[in-house]
């Protein structure tokens, strides 16, 4: 019952999407249109670590917290890339990781998009030239969308996924 | 109108109402829970989006696959419509008497089960197998829970039809209200938890694969085939939902196939399925998933709760 | 008919070994099969009975006097309609064995067992009964011990052959006592028996339902079928478990409704009770076992038990005068028996051919059969959803009887029930339950997935004959699944000549019981469910003409290699089961590490054995085992070697009978 108390006592908790966070939103290529039109209302995003430090996890973990809800935009999370629209990938692609990726890649139906998340995702990162890392995750699959930043917060990280969706609130993103 | 006609008629419609309600009852219990969790959530309507959006998407088979995987989401809609047919939703005058009983209805769902537990061995995953196995153990050990409750409904009632026993307990409010229907209820309500994978059984939104048991078996499913064990899914929680409130509270539903009577039949579902949906987001809530071999210390409990319903039946006639 | 089995059996002794003997033996077999099958319709339609009789065959056991009645008709129908697959399955199947010199026994074995069966259903005298039960059972013993590749067939044979022994010695006790020193024939011990004391009465229940319920397989007197079902050729089995367990359930009908008059309700409380007990151990090992056909026999347990609720109900509602509630629970129990005919038959063969194929009997050896043996996994997965007792096959509708008759058995009767009835109906709810999730397994493990050997990866499909002859049971199980009524009339007829009185349970479109006011229209059930499948394929496939659809790899979390290793295995299947009934299985685990010599912190190998052992065996039988062969022990003393010694016995030996036919006089 104490529960009960204090989920009425803290209330709805959700915050308003600021529009301050497309600034390192990148769009590696043209979104096809077939996917926008698809995935306009209801996207299910399948998270894969190709070897981060986990940092970018913790902040795509508060995505579906009650501060940033990505429920309310239509967004979720599933299983398994067969049920995925979207992969959201974050980490330099580690040796162990190449093939897996890939392999959840080919596993995704199509239409699908990829969303890179975080600087490791665009460039390695820290780990750049690391002897464990194969490259970042433009050499393994192809890339829609990167959102730089070490972690990006995730009021970036969502204005990342909406920008691949082509929802923009009141901000744009910049084309490569 | 000829009457094998209107009976068609008042089949088809119950039907199809719960057929298109059904994602609607699954959005409606995320968004409760969302509040509950403190958040905006997403609308009612977004299961009807994701459904539209996964029936469009392209599929990937896999090449260990066969025809059973192909088959498998239309035996299941197949099954889950048969059972939908039956249950009395908006009146008690029910043509679906003369099809089948509440045994009956559970068997169309352990049919619809029975395929879906072979599409998920068909591909040859760990994990599919895995939610075979304890997809059918945890149906298997409702069986008898579902069963004694019916016992119950039927001492009481006098029939197993599921029209009949609503018609007698709307006009006999006492039985509602007995200790043998009351028994009966918790034990059922225990019992619809188990069949529709929600929690404490069994997390629907979990991305664990060792805590799943409904998930894992539809991993391997994608595009339309993912769409319509979805909603199949979706609708055998309607179903249940629906039986759980007309059976043993029918107050509200018509007597008889008046237009009048019908419409505050429908309001009168929908405020029940609205009431009883807000109780199981309140418990998902409430409650932390249970390990999977303590699942079966619950359905004993449900059981010899059915099974006190069904003496105190005996012993109040 | 029986010129047929006989023709058939001379054909194979006499003819040369090859091809054209196994042939014409089997050819005949099938055509005595098809024979019983229209003499039992004609009967049945005709509702005429068929006598015949002649005294000089088998003077000392009082002449041989045959009777087919509506009871007899349907069992024997049940024998006829099982007989013809198996005779055309066993054409193709025992190709093998045609240069071997065991061929010839066993194609005339097989008529002799055949004939046997047919027999036991017309018999009208206690001694033809027996006869003709005596036969069945040598020659199904010697089918079973006859192929030497089964390593534990001999054992198996050794159970099956006291086992039975055992219940023709409680049969005769059961026989004397109710002759009274009179006439043998059944008519004269119908009307015998109303002056026999109730304790005599009882007396022969007990004994003959236990001879009875050994040949069915009820609990404790179970153990020799799962040893001889599987260890027998797959057709012998098909037959074995598909018609000789149901003269089981003919002998114990035929005694109680025919034979005896009305008895107290004790004697169906406890059948109904040991059915439940037998239903729910069937199903449970069912479940746990990987030998394939031993999954079947204890199928059969399982059934059999449902049966055995089925008569218990029936006499129990008889004891306590409710007459229609009687007659409705022995039509439930006789369709359930019809039904499960059909669908073992058909499973049988399927896993005769299966194991023929892959040349393995163990489930964690199959997979990927579906691919590879297409015509077999069609049928087989009709026979595993007519097993599972789902809608719209089979299996189904002779449950939902069952489930009925139960239901207003409870409604109606005493308190004194109201504990047993609802217990039972919870215990037929959690076997229909186990059913499905064993059919699963069975279906799953065997024919989807990787081939997990290599038998397996080159099995083949089974030639046209085989396949015909699966799919004669399986065009059965669709149509008494969808049209379930249809034989209902048949059946109530049965309980009527039983002396029943007819119990209100309507038939027409669908099954129906006003007394529970509910019915079952399985024809449309299975319409709405067919068309809203086939609706939605459609709207698929229409909506489906740009969408994109791939073939690739199986989603396994992204690891490299998928194989059938990382495949679910039939005891995994069955491991959450069986971890809630631990304290009924008892698993056997044993865990064997093999450590170096120098340290115990290296360890070479670990082994580790888990194994089902069935403890009913060692529980009930261990000690009576052990009895005997400790009685043997003595005994072999008297074997001393002095010839004195045995030449003084024989005249201590008429001495005791001289003193005993004194007594006696």
């Amino acid at each position: 019952m104490k529960l009960f108390h204090k989920i009425r006592r803290t209330g709805i908790v959700t915050e308003p999407l600021s529009v301050d966070g497309a600034d390192d939103v990148v769009l590696a290529r043209e979104i096809d249109a077939r996917a926008r039109s698809l995935f306009g209302r209801a996207l299910a995003i399948r998270e894969v670590d190709a070897g981060s430090c986990n940092g970018c996890e913790v902040e795509i973990a508060g995505l579906s917290g009650p501060v940033y809800d990505m429920e309310r935009f239509g967004l979720h999370f599933v299983a398994s890339p067969r049920h995925a629209d979207m992969l959201l990938v974050t980490g330099p692609v580690t040796r162990n990781m190449a093939v897996p990726l890939r392999m959840t890649y080919d596993a995704t139906p199509d239409p699908k998009l990829v969303v890179a998340v975080g600087d490791c995702a665009r460039t390695c990162g820290v780990f750049a030239g690391s002897y464990a890392v194969v490259g970042p995750v433009d050499s393994i699959i192809p890339v829609d969308v990167t959102v730089g930043g070490c972690p990006p917060e995730p009021t970036q990280i969502l204005h990342g996924i909406l920008a691949a969706i082509g929802r923009f609130e009141r901000g744009g993103a910049r084309r490569a | 109108m000829d009457p094998l006609m209107t009976d068609a008629l008042v089949i088809a419609a119950q039907t199809a109402f719960l057929i298109v309600i059904a994602p609607a009852v699954v959005g409606y219990v995320r968004l409760i829970k969302a509040r509950l969790q403190g958040r905006r959530g997403a609308t009612i309507i977004q299961p009807y989006r994701e459904l539209r959006k996964t029936f469009r998407k392209g599929m990937v088979i896999a090449e260990s696959a066969s025809w059973i995987f192909h088959v498998a989401p239309f035996a299941i809609v197949g099954a889950t419509t048969a059972a939908a047919s039956l249950a009395p939703v908006v009146s008690t005058v029910q043509p679906a008497d003369l099809v089948g009983d509440l045994f009956v209805l559970a068997a169309l769902l352990m049919l619809g089960t029975f395929f879906l537990a072979l599409g998920g061995l068909d591909p040859g995953t760990a994990f599919g197998g895995m939610g075979s196995s304890r997809e059918m153990t945890v149906a298997a050990l409702t069986e008898p829970t579902i069963a004694i409750a019916v016992l119950t409904l039927a001492l009481t009632t006098g029939s197993t039809s599921l029209g009949a026993i609503t018609g007698t307990v709307l006009k006999t409010p006492a039985y509602a209200i007995g200790p043998g229907h009351a028994l009966a209820f918790a034990a059922f309500l225990i019992a619809l938890i188990a069949e529709t994978g929600r929690l404490p059984v069994d997390n629907p939104s979990t991305h664990l694969e060792l805590t799943m048991i409904h998930e894992a078996m539809i991993l391997e499913y994608s595009g339309p085939y993912l769409a319509l064990i979805e909603w199949a899914a979706a609708v055998r929680l309607t179903l249940l939902l629906t039986l759980a409130a007309n059976l043993f509270l029918p107050w509200g539903m018509a007597t008889s196939l008046v237009p009048a009577a019908l419409t505050v039949g429908l309001c009168a579902i929908v405020v029940k399925l609205a009431i009883l949906g807000m109780l199981l987001a309140l418990l998902e809530t409430r409650v932390a998933k249970l390990r999977l071999f303590r699942v079966p210390e619950l359905l004993a409990l449900s059981f010899t709760l059915a099974l006190l319903g069904a003496a105190s039946s005996f012993f109040t006639k | 008919m029986l010129g047929a089995f006989a023709l058939g059996a001379v054909a194979a002794l006499v003819l040369p070994l090859g091809a054209f003997v196994r042939r014409t033996a089997l050819v005949f077999a099938a055509i005595g099969s098809a024979c019983a099958l229209a003499l039992s319709v004609s009967v049945l339609r005709a509702g005429a009975t068929w006598t015949g009789r002649w005294d000089n065959l088998l003077q000392p056991l009082g002449g041989v006097s045959l009777r087919l009645d509506s009871l007899g008709a349907f069992f024997l129908l049940i024998i006829g309609f099982t007989g013809l697959p198996a005779s055309l399955f066993a054409i193709g199947y025992l190709k093998q064995i045609d240069r071997h010199m065991r061929s010839r026994a066993t194609h005339t074995l097989f008529n002799v067992f055949l004939a046997s069966m047919c027999m036991v259903t017309c018999a009208d005298n206690g001694g033809t009964f027996l006869f003709a039960w005596e036969v069945m059972a040598v020659a199904s013993y010697l089918l079973v011990i006859s192929d030497p590749e089964q390593r534990d067939a001999p054992t198996a044979g050794l159970w099956y052959a006291v086992m039975t022994h055992a219940g023709f010695l409680a049969l005769l006790a059961g026989f004397i006592i109710l002759a009274q020193g009179g006439s043998w024939e059944f008519p004269a011990l119908h009307s015998a028996s109303t002056l026999l004391a109730p304790r005599a009465r009882g007396a022969v229940f007990v004994l003959m339902a236990a001879a009875f319920g050994s040949k069915a397989g009820l609990v404790p007197l179970h153990v020799w079928l799962p040893r001889a079902h599987p260890a027998a050729p797959s057709h012998v089995s098909a037959l074995m478990s598909a018609a000789m367990v149901n003269l089981g359930v003919y002998g114990l009908v035929r005694l109680v409704f025919d034979l005896l008059p009305p008895g107290p309700p004790w004697w169906g409380g406890l059948l109904l009770g040991i059915g439940v007990i037998t239903a729910l151990t069937g199903v449970l090992y069912c479940v746990a076992e990987t030998h394939l056909k031993r999954v079947l026999a204890y199928s059969t347990v399982e059934n059999l038990g449902l049966v055995f609720i089925g008569l218990g109900f029936a006499l129990l509602m008889r004891g306590y005068g409710y007459g229609p509630l009687a007659s409705m629970g022995l039509v439930a129990a006789l369709l359930h028996t019809l039904n499960h005919a059909a669908f073992k038959c058909l499973l049988f063969l399927a896993a005769g051919s299966v194991v023929h194929r892959t040349r393995n009997v163990s489930m964690e050896m199959f997979g990927g059969l579906i691919k590879r043996m297409p015509a077999t996994a069609m049928l087989s997965l009709v026979g595993t959803l007519a097993l599972a007792g789902l809608p719209p096959l089979n299996g189904f509708p002779s449950e939902w009887l069952t489930f009925q008759v139960l239901v207003a058995g409870a409604q109606r009767t005493a308190p004194a029930l109201a504990i047993l009835l609802p217990l039972a109906l919870a215990g037929v709810a959690l076997v229909a339950g186990l059913a499905a999730l064993s059919g699963v397994r069975l279906f799953g493990i065997t024919f989807l997935a990787l081939p997990r050997s290599t038998g397996a990866q080159h099995a083949q499909e089974s030639t046209w004959m085989m396949v015909l002859a699966m799919a004669i049971p399986a065009v059965a199980c669709v149509v008494l699944g969808v049209a379930p009524a249809s034989v209902i009339p048949q059946l109530s007829r049965i309980a009527s000549d039983l002396g029943q009185p007819t119990g209100p349970l309507s038939a027409g479109l669908a099954l129906s019981v006003p007394l529970v006011a509910s019915r079952m229209w399985a024809a449309m059930i299975a319409a709405v469910a067919v068309s809203a499948g086939v609706a939605a394929a459609l709207v698929v496939r229409i909506s489906g003409r740009d969408r994109p659809v791939r073939v690739g790899a199986a989603w396994n979390c992204g690891r490299i290699i998928q194989s059938a290793r990382s495949e679910y295995t039939a005891a995994a299947f069955a491991e959450p089961l069986k971890r809630v009934f631990t304290g009924f299985y008892r698993p056997m685990q044993e865990v064997t590490v093999d450590v170096h010599p120098t340290s115990r912190y290296f360890v070479r190998s670990i082994r580790l054995r888990a194994d089902l052992v069935p403890w009913m065996d060692e529980v009930v039988y261990g000690p009576l085992v052990r009895a005997t062969r400790g009685v043997s022990d003595r005994m072999r003393q008297l074997h001393s070697g002095s010839i004195h010694f045995y030449l003084a016995l024989l005249p201590g030996a008429l001495l005791l009978l001289f003193v005993i036919s004194r007594w006696i006089r």
